[in-house]
């Protein structure tokens, strides 16, 4: 029982890493239909800024974690009016292309800025893991779990119950009409971007004492954030959360009880198997996915 | 339209930053995997190979030419790393090259170097990049086997009557050839590997496979990898307080790692290079003058360490500046004179003697078994 | 003269020929043999995603498959290394259809996660269970026919361009077909083609299967040029490699995948110059020419000089 238990912890630390990281991709995605390969990279900067101002510039951890997720807005903003906005063609593969180049320049500004060495910083509260039935779990993965079920509650909040985010929602499934009825579409796409990146850097600041934090953790990181919001049905908050726990675990007990070898193998034929079943994620819609532009 | 034009001309712009210049100098070529899955191996050794030139032409040069070197990146890729060779034989006509820093990447240029008669000390670790030695008449390295560092773990094992052991490496190629030699060597020992795990490299958490060595009845754990994976295991070793010992591999040579895992790593015990703990050895010790003025050099100029792989750059790069100075420019009499000539030679990983029938010339003491106690490295005896 | 696909066959053909007159060295060559390695696998992604509609982050994966399978046949079984090549392909023919079974159903970002997690996991089985598993094995011999070995450059420089220039005949002659209009068909609207009597299931399997075999005599050739392999080199990088040669040579033209590859592959190597900045330079570059360029380039010069045209 206790090595269950403890192979379930395992797989809820590392699934709350790709669950964070598979929310900040719904937003982006609910705005424009766009899947952002550089989110990755947002998680990055935001674990990498916050190591950079509470440990190198030694401010208090509630500035520091501000000015992190400020930094990282802003540079979701340059990224929408730099690379985003100035294409006129909107493609499924062009735009997957141009936020592959954008996170390739990302990490190598990252790479200049804070060499290749791995950081970190002390976990949001000091103290040993809590032991429940002779297994343990960090204290930073329940924060972790905590921020996440905070967020995906603010995400919902926001995109069905306010006008900014419902009005968000139809410039993806529509631009013209959205803008027809007045949305100004360019705005709610850069909204979407800052809003991303700085989703992004809370998962960076909240994983970073978990998994350490270096310059190229990115790709990885989007690549499983990515398949957590697919499992989960793209556009659904709980889905990438779900589907990011889901991976988590399957990755452990694989590890656990078949062969650490093949835990990734295992938990990716497992999310092959789920879409050929439910083509749109475990809780989307086929019919709605259909009419989506991508 | 006008867009299109300021496009065109930022990148061709971008190409028309080079300049070359044309002066007698000896060129040496590097191949190093700075950027990558392998870029903590590129990233000392680069800095170490410009800080050795730098060093070598204010002093004068090689017997007046100064030297020059050529590095290339080859991305922790083997194609890279075969167009960089051809590149540096060709375009830049170098007379020996150092490097690649992984050994699938120095196996990949193997035969370039042999085709094109050019010696290469290559700065990885796998048996195979030497032998069979009669196929590799060009090729030298300079890191030490990693069988030779489980050796030495194993020999600290047995001196406890440890005799099953849990292995958990990392699932690239420098995991991949510990895990090969730790369970290859093992019965020499009398030790059993009684688990064997592994984890990617950008895994964020490896209890999973620690609980199953802890169930397995290993009496130590063995960790090989380099990154961030080797504190994520400390950490991990540590909540899971398995009260078994944690071993890591040469890889684990830098107060780096002691900093990031903090009070995990109390205990933590690893066979080093003496690079790192050079302040620890006594001063009669052949190695320790080199060791010091490197160590000091490095870490004042890039604020770093340059950490077990930096040495392995420093060695094969000062193997053919003695060459240069000693025969000349000409490649042949480089390749015999390393062959030949590198007897009793003290370099960062220990005393080198070369041979025609062994290409690398080290032995297995090339290795002291350190453990962190109070936060710093401590010999063990 | 007509931009016509024959003649710019005839002029890419001549360029070839005389290339190594002018670029003598075999680090030019070898760059050129890497470009037409890429060509490869590009252009049947080309087709699959340019033609079929299909996005596959996955083509690293055949890739894999055909460098793996056709050296190990050739090593452990001693194949010669054409039946080994044609083995390969099948090999990689075959695990198409295994992943063209899922993909079938799916569109869009659903189906970019799928081809991506088939790719991966050809990754983890070659990086597990591969011979050599990480640090991967060499002494894979050289290409050779009829007892003839391709052993220097300039040779191999010749036959894979060879190989390329078969493919691309081949390929041209599909899409002009009755199947690639089929196909073309499914790319601008599955429903409408389904209507009108199109199977686009099978369609759809054939197009992932021709990728899969192009992509897989290219990891052939590959392994046989360079005789040492490591699971390295068809990971997701190779894949999205792959798919910025087609995206930037243009994926509405099969010469686009041929000049993509050509670009991407000389890039690295021009950047040298810039040593560790070099990552940045390529990124931006990358990033100017897809919004500048979005079209491809093949495609942007062609409607170029059809305007010049009288």
């Amino acid at each position: 029982m206790s090595v269950f238990l403890q192979f379930l912890f395992s797989g809820l630390t590392t699934g709350a890493v790709y669950a964070m990281v598979g929310l900040g991709f719904n937003i982006i995605y609910n705005a424009t239909s766009i899947i952002n390969l550089a989110q990755g990279e947002f998680v990055v900067i935001g674990g990498l800024m916050m190591w950079y101002f509470s440990e190198a510039m030694k401010l208090p951890f509630f500035i520091s974690a501000i000015l992190a997720v400020a930094s990282t807005g802003l540079i979701g903003l340059l990224m929408e009016r730099l690379t985003i906005r100035p294409v006129k063609k909107s493609d499924l593969l062009l735009m997957i292309m141009i936020t592959i180049a954008v996170s390739i320049v990302l990490r190598g500004i990252l790479m200049f800025k804070f060499g290749k060495d791995p950081y970190t910083y002390a976990p949001f509260t000091e103290g040993e893991p809590i032991h429940i039935y002779g297994a343990f779990i960090q204290q930073q993965t329940l924060w972790v779990i905590g921020i996440t079920l905070f967020f995906i509650i603010l995400i919902f909040l926001f995109f069905n119950k306010t006008m900014l985010g419902k009005a968000m929602k139809a410039c993806a499934v529509n631009p013209v009409a959205a803008r027809i009825t007045g949305i100004n579409v360019d705005k709610m796409v850069m909204l979407s971007f800052v809003l991303s990146a700085m989703m992004g850097a809370v998962a960076g600041i909240a994983v970073t004492p978990i998994t350490l934090m270096e310059y190229d953790r990115g790709p990885m990181l989007a690549v499983k954030g990515f398949c957590a919001a697919i499992m989960g049905g793209l556009g659904r908050g709980r889905g990438s959360v779900i589907g990011g726990f889901i991976i988590g675990i399957l990755e452990s007990m694989t590890a656990g009880y078949i062969h650490s070898g093949a835990k990734d193998a295992v938990a990716l034929v497992i999310i092959l198997v789920i879409l050929f079943f439910k083509p749109a994620g475990i809780f989307g819609s086929k019919t709605i996915a259909d009419l989506r532009r991508f | 339209m006008s867009r299109k034009v300021i496009a065109i001309f930022v990148i061709s712009f971008m190409f028309l930053s080079n300049i070359a210049y044309a002066k007698e100098t000896y060129k040496i070529g590097a191949i190093f995997s700075i950027t990558g899955a392998a870029s903590f191996l590129g990233e000392p050794e680069k800095n170490t190979v410009l800080m050795l030139a730098d060093q070598i032409n204010k002093a004068g040069g090689i017997n007046g030419t100064p030297v020059e070197v050529i590095i290339e990146d080859s991305k922790s890729d083997e194609t890279q790393a075969v167009l960089s060779a051809k590149k540096l034989i060709e375009k830049d006509k170098v007379l020996a090259i150092i490097g690649p820093s992984t050994t699938g990447e120095s196996m990949a240029i193997v035969p370039i170097m042999n085709n094109a008669k050019t010696p290469l000390v290559s700065c990885a670790a796998g048996a195979g990049i030497t032998q069979p030695v009669n196929e590799r008449y060009w090729i030298f390295k300079s890191p030490q086997y990693d069988f030779s560092a489980v050796e030495a773990i194993y020999s600290h094992l047995k001196k406890q009557n440890i005799t099953k052991v849990g292995i958990i490496t990392i699932s690239n190629a420098f995991g991949d050839s510990g895990r090969k030699a730790l369970n290859e060597i093992s019965h020499k020992y009398s030790i059993t590997v009684v688990a064997d795990e592994r984890y990617g490299p950008k895994d964020s958490d490896m209890t999973t496979q620690l609980t199953k060595i802890k169930n397995s009845g290993a009496q130590a754990v063995i960790n090989w990898s380099v990154g961030p994976g080797q504190i994520i295991v400390t950490k991990n070793w540590y909540s899971l307080k398995m009260n078994i010992p944690l071993y890591q591999s040469h890889g684990w040579g830098s107060k780096k790692n002691i900093e990031l895992a903090g009070k995990s790593a109390e205990g933590v015990i690893a066979p080093l290079s003496r690079l790192v703990v050079w302040e620890k050895l006594p001063d009669k010790h052949p190695q320790k003058a080199l060791l010091k003025k490197y160590s000091n050099d490095y870490e004042s100029r890039f604020k770093s360490e340059p950490g077990t792989f930096g040495g392995h750059a420093y060695d094969a790069f000062m193997m053919v500046v003695e060459a240069l100075k000693k025969v000349g420019p000409d490649k042949k009499k480089i390749r015999d004179y390393i062959e030949n000539n590198i007897k009793n030679w003290p370099g960062t990983g220990g005393i080198f003697n070369m041979s025609p029938s062994d290409h690398c010339g080290l032995d297995k003491d090339a290795f002291e078994m350190v453990v962190i106690k109070n936060g710093d490295w401590e010999i063990l005896k | 003269m007509q931009i016509t696909n024959r003649n710019i066959f005839i002029g890419f053909s001549i360029i070839i020929i005389i290339l190594p007159l002018i670029f003598t060295s075999s680090y030019s060559l070898s760059i050129a043999t890497f470009s037409a390695i890429n060509s490869l696998i590009a252009i049947g992604l080309c087709v699959l995603m340019g033609y079929a509609g299909q996005v596959s982050l996955g083509q690293a994966g055949f890739y894999g498959i055909g460098a793996y399978v056709s050296s190990i046949l050739s090593i452990h079984l001693g194949l010669p290394v054409i039946f080994a090549c044609i083995v390969a392909m099948i090999a990689s023919a075959l695990s198409a259809v295994i992943l063209a079974i899922p993909a079938l159903r799916l569109k869009g970002h659903y189906l970019a996660v799928a081809t991506l997690g088939f790719g991966e996991i050809i990754h983890i089985i070659l990086n597990e269970w591969g011979p050599g598993g990480p640090s991967g094995f060499g002494d894979i011999p050289r290409f050779n026919l009829f007892g003839f070995v391709f052993d220097t450059v300039m040779e191999y420089y010749y036959l894979s361009w060879f190989v390329v220039m078969i493919v691309m005949a081949f390929s041209i002659n599909l899409i002009n077909s009755r199947f690639g209009r089929a196909l073309r068909s499914i790319h601008d609207s599955e429903i409408a083609s389904n209507a009108m009597g199109v199977d686009v299931p099978k369609l759809k399997i054939k197009a992932f299967v021709l990728s899969a075999v192009f992509a897989a005599l290219g990891g052939s050739l590959y392994a046989h040029y360079v005789t040492f392999i490591s699971p390295s080199s068809f990971s997701l990088f190779q894949s999205v490699l792959v798919l910025m040669m087609v995206v930037v040579g243009g994926i509405t033209n099969l010469w686009g995948a041929v000049v993509g590859s050509i670009i991407i592959t000389i890039l690295p190597e021009l950047l040298r110059e810039f040593k560790e900045y070099d990552i940045l330079v390529y990124g931006i570059i990358l990033i100017l020419t897809l919004l500048f360029f979005n079209k491809g380039l093949v495609p942007i010069v062609i409607e170029k000089l059809q305007k010049v045209k009288p």
